[in-house]
């Protein structure tokens, strides 16, 4: 196979833009999982609640999916924090170790993929938007907006909500709770209520990340289950709890899958994948830009 | 008074039998299966329940099989083969069931296949690509028109469409998902290429769940194919051929073994971006007075299909899920039994009379004469299913019997 520049280029743009695409629905277990611990293995169901919610207002109203998705990110801030008050109560409060939760959380992604069945049937489902079929054209080098838009709005949720834990007064509770939580509590701030909040977070931002979802393509109630390996990986590469490590091991995997895909086939993608995940693991257990 | 005895004993014994016998006739014939009710080919599997309810209805209506009630018993083996063992292994034991019948596709029905050949049942299967290539079990049966080397006819109609182009073809890119379907798909592609002398330029398979299709897309356009022939299933088949028209693929035919676009679900969804492509089908309306009783089945379906959800066109696997059956029926009338190397032996040796057509069955149990249709798209505008129910959008290029007009090419040229 030819290193040819064009391909190379396009190789580059395309592992950016799938690696925006897969930062924002790993930067939700970012917080569940690397800052909260709390090993919520449902997050790409709520991944699919929110394609199906982008699916049905675009399908009766012609809404755009993503402007839809973050105008009803409080519907599931919502569910997410009633999820976590069912999960406090049974495990946390309880001194449970993680793992516990493990079950609870099997049991919410097959609870919510079967009611997706229920309701919306088992057919594929994908919505269209005014920049599906457009491609901007830089030279030889391909922009779909099919994916270019999801990544711009994930940049921008990522940087968000770097910012907000590094410079609000909440943000940097949440921070807080993942360190020292009996210092936090000493400082007059719940850590339940932080983690509540911070779960919820969470959850919000797989809604938006499934409106990415059901715009780059098709979706059915199960396919939230391929995204688990996934998710996990981005965030354990890039370090635990470190939403710039959840962006740049969302591109490090992205880029990496691009690649392989174009020069050597992409049947190995998922292993080079993987195996610069264990790779960047040997030389820096902690993640690439974890403590 | 010993006579006495003897003559209420042998009564009380007849009349028991004729009990026994009347409870027997009264149980249901059970006619037991996996079938995908959810998981990725959900909307097939749902489509082909249906479908099979119709002939269970239909048959119950006028009076049942041999005297009993037809029941269908089923378990969601959820598109996923490591369940088929365990639900037909409980079809068979605790069910039990009179007859079995296969789920949709290859990855399902293959792992129940070492069962059937233990339990030495007739197998009428749906829609599996050359699965008793490797097990030569002389009772199983595929509705499937595939033809009797199914991994080679299923993509012989394409290539063969390709070769009348002028001038001739020289080289192929040949590209699937990394699945039972698509494997089998490409080494009869191979076989084909092999067959017609064409030099592969390209020939890599991808992982199911591929996100983002265009790095491949763009690896095949770097070697310049002049075919390209992709096997895939719905989600990769709307994937690849999103990538395809974003990536502006130059090639003179593309197409081949796409799974999905002939449901409505994708026809709708995909629209516009599906002219150009040849591919196959198994039915559609531009054909439909080749198949003088199919629309009667296809009007009771559609109303049903609407109702619950499911695929509404039912032009791909609904009339052969009800043919399959069709098949079952016929051959348990016949020979008035339900013992399955008499069944067996009337359907290797007879022709059927279904909604799709005679059906002759081969030594392997495939069809004896190859029917499955490679057609293209054109001329589709707007993402409204109305369009599909009419003739106008498919032109059937394969087989001569059943064509209805010439390939269009280049592909690039001819997505309008």
């Amino acid at each position: 196979m030819e290193f040819s520049t064009a391909l190379v280029l396009n190789a580059i743009v395309a592992g950016v833009l799938l690696g925006g695409f897969y930062a924002a629905v790993s930067v939700g277990i970012s917080i569940s999982f690397g800052m909260l611990d709390v090993v919520n293995i449902a997050h790409p169901a709520f991944i699919i609640v929110g394609s199906y919610i982008a699916y049905i207002v675009n399908d009766r109203f012609g809404f755009d999916p993503i402007a839809v998705s973050i105008v009803l990110s409080p519907l599931l801030f919502a569910l997410g924090l009633l999820i976590y008050r069912v999960y406090y109560v049974c495990f946390e409060r309880r001194g449970l170790e993680s793992l516990r939760g493990l079950a609870f959380f099997f049991g919410i992604l097959f609870i919510t993929e079967v009611a997706l069945v229920l309701i919306f049937g088992v057919d594929y489902r994908l919505v269209e938007t005014r920049y599906s079929s457009v491609t901007l054209r830089l030279g030889a080098v391909d922009f779909p907006l099919r994916l270019v838009v999801p990544f711009a709005v994930s940049l921008a949720m990522v940087i968000g909500l770097q910012i907000f834990l590094a410079r609000t007064f909440f943000g940097r509770a949440v921070l807080a709770v993942a360190q020292d939580q009996l210092a936090l509590r000493l400082m007059g701030i719940n850590p339940v209520r932080v983690k509540e909040f911070a779960f919820a977070l969470s959850i919000a931002t797989a809604g938006v990340a499934g409106a990415f979802l059901i715009v780059i393509q098709p979706v059915q109630p199960a396919i939230g289950r391929e995204y688990i390996g996934l998710v996990f990986a981005v965030c354990v590469l890039g370090g635990m709890g470190s939403i710039w490590g959840t962006l740049l091991g969302a591109f490090v995997l992205g880029l990496a899958e691009s690649f392989t895909s174009t020069f050597f086939g992409p049947s190995w993608a998922p292993a080079v994948s993987f195996g610069t995940l264990l790779a960047a693991l040997a030389f820096r257990p902690s993640g690439l830009l974890g403590r | 008074m010993s006579r006495l005895k003897s003559w209420l004993a042998n009564g009380l014994i007849a009349l028991v039998i004729a009990l026994a016998g009347s409870a027997q006739a009264q149980q249901p014939l059970k006619i037991g299966f996996g079938m995908s009710l959810t998981g990725p080919l959900a909307g097939n599997g749902k489509a082909a329940l249906i479908s099979m309810q119709i002939w269970a209805e239909d048959v119950n209506a006028k009076g049942g099989l041999l005297g009993r009630k037809v029941e269908l018993v089923y378990y969601d083996d959820q598109t996923n083969p490591s369940t088929v063992p365990s639900i037909y292994n409980k079809l068979l034991d605790v069910d039990k069931v009179d007859l079995v019948v296969s789920g949709y596709g290859t990855n399902v029905i293959a792992p129940a296949m070492p069962i059937m050949m233990q339990r030495n049942m007739v197998f009428m299967s749906l829609f599996g690509l050359n699965v008793n290539s490797k097990f030569s079990y002389d009772r199983y049966f595929q509705i499937m028109p595939a033809g009797p080397e199914p991994a080679i006819d299923w993509s012989r109609g394409f290539f063969d469409v390709g070769m009348s182009l002028s001038p001739k073809p020289q080289t192929v890119a040949l590209v699937g998902a990394d699945a039972e379907y698509p494997a089998l798909a490409l080494d009869g592609a191979r076989a084909n290429v092999k067959r017609l002398g064409l030099k592969v330029v390209y020939d890599k398979s991808y992982p199911p769940n591929t996100v983002d299709f265009s790095p491949i897309v763009r690896a095949i356009q770097a070697t310049n194919p002049d075919i390209v022939f992709l096997a895939s299933y719905p989600p990769d088949s709307a994937g690849m051929v999103r990538a395809v028209n974003e990536v502006g693929l130059k090639t003179r035919i593309f197409g081949g073994g796409l799974v999905g676009p002939q449901f409505a679900s994708l026809r709708t969804q995909l629209g516009p971006l599906l002219n150009g492509i040849v591919n196959y089908e198994s039915y559609t309306p531009e054909v439909a007075s080749k198949y003088p009783f199919l629309d009667q089945f296809l009007a009771k379906y559609q109303g049903r299909a609407i109702k619950e959800g499911v695929d509404p066109l039912g032009f791909y696997l609904p009339p052969y899920a009800y043919a399959m059956m069709q098949v079952l029926e016929q051959a348990i009338r016949a020979t008035g039994t339900l013992d399955q190397t008499q069944l067996a032996e009337y359907m290797h040796k007879y022709e059927f009379d279904t909604f799709v057509g005679k059906v002759r069955f081969a030594k392997n149990g495939e069809w004896s004469v190859p029917r499955m249709l490679t057609v293209q798209y054109h001329g589709v505008a707007g993402n409204d299913l109305e369009q599909w129910m009419r003739p106008g959008h498919v032109t059937v290029l394969y087989p001569a019997a059943y064509k209805t007009g010439d390939v269009k090419t280049p592909y690039q040229d001819n997505k309008k």
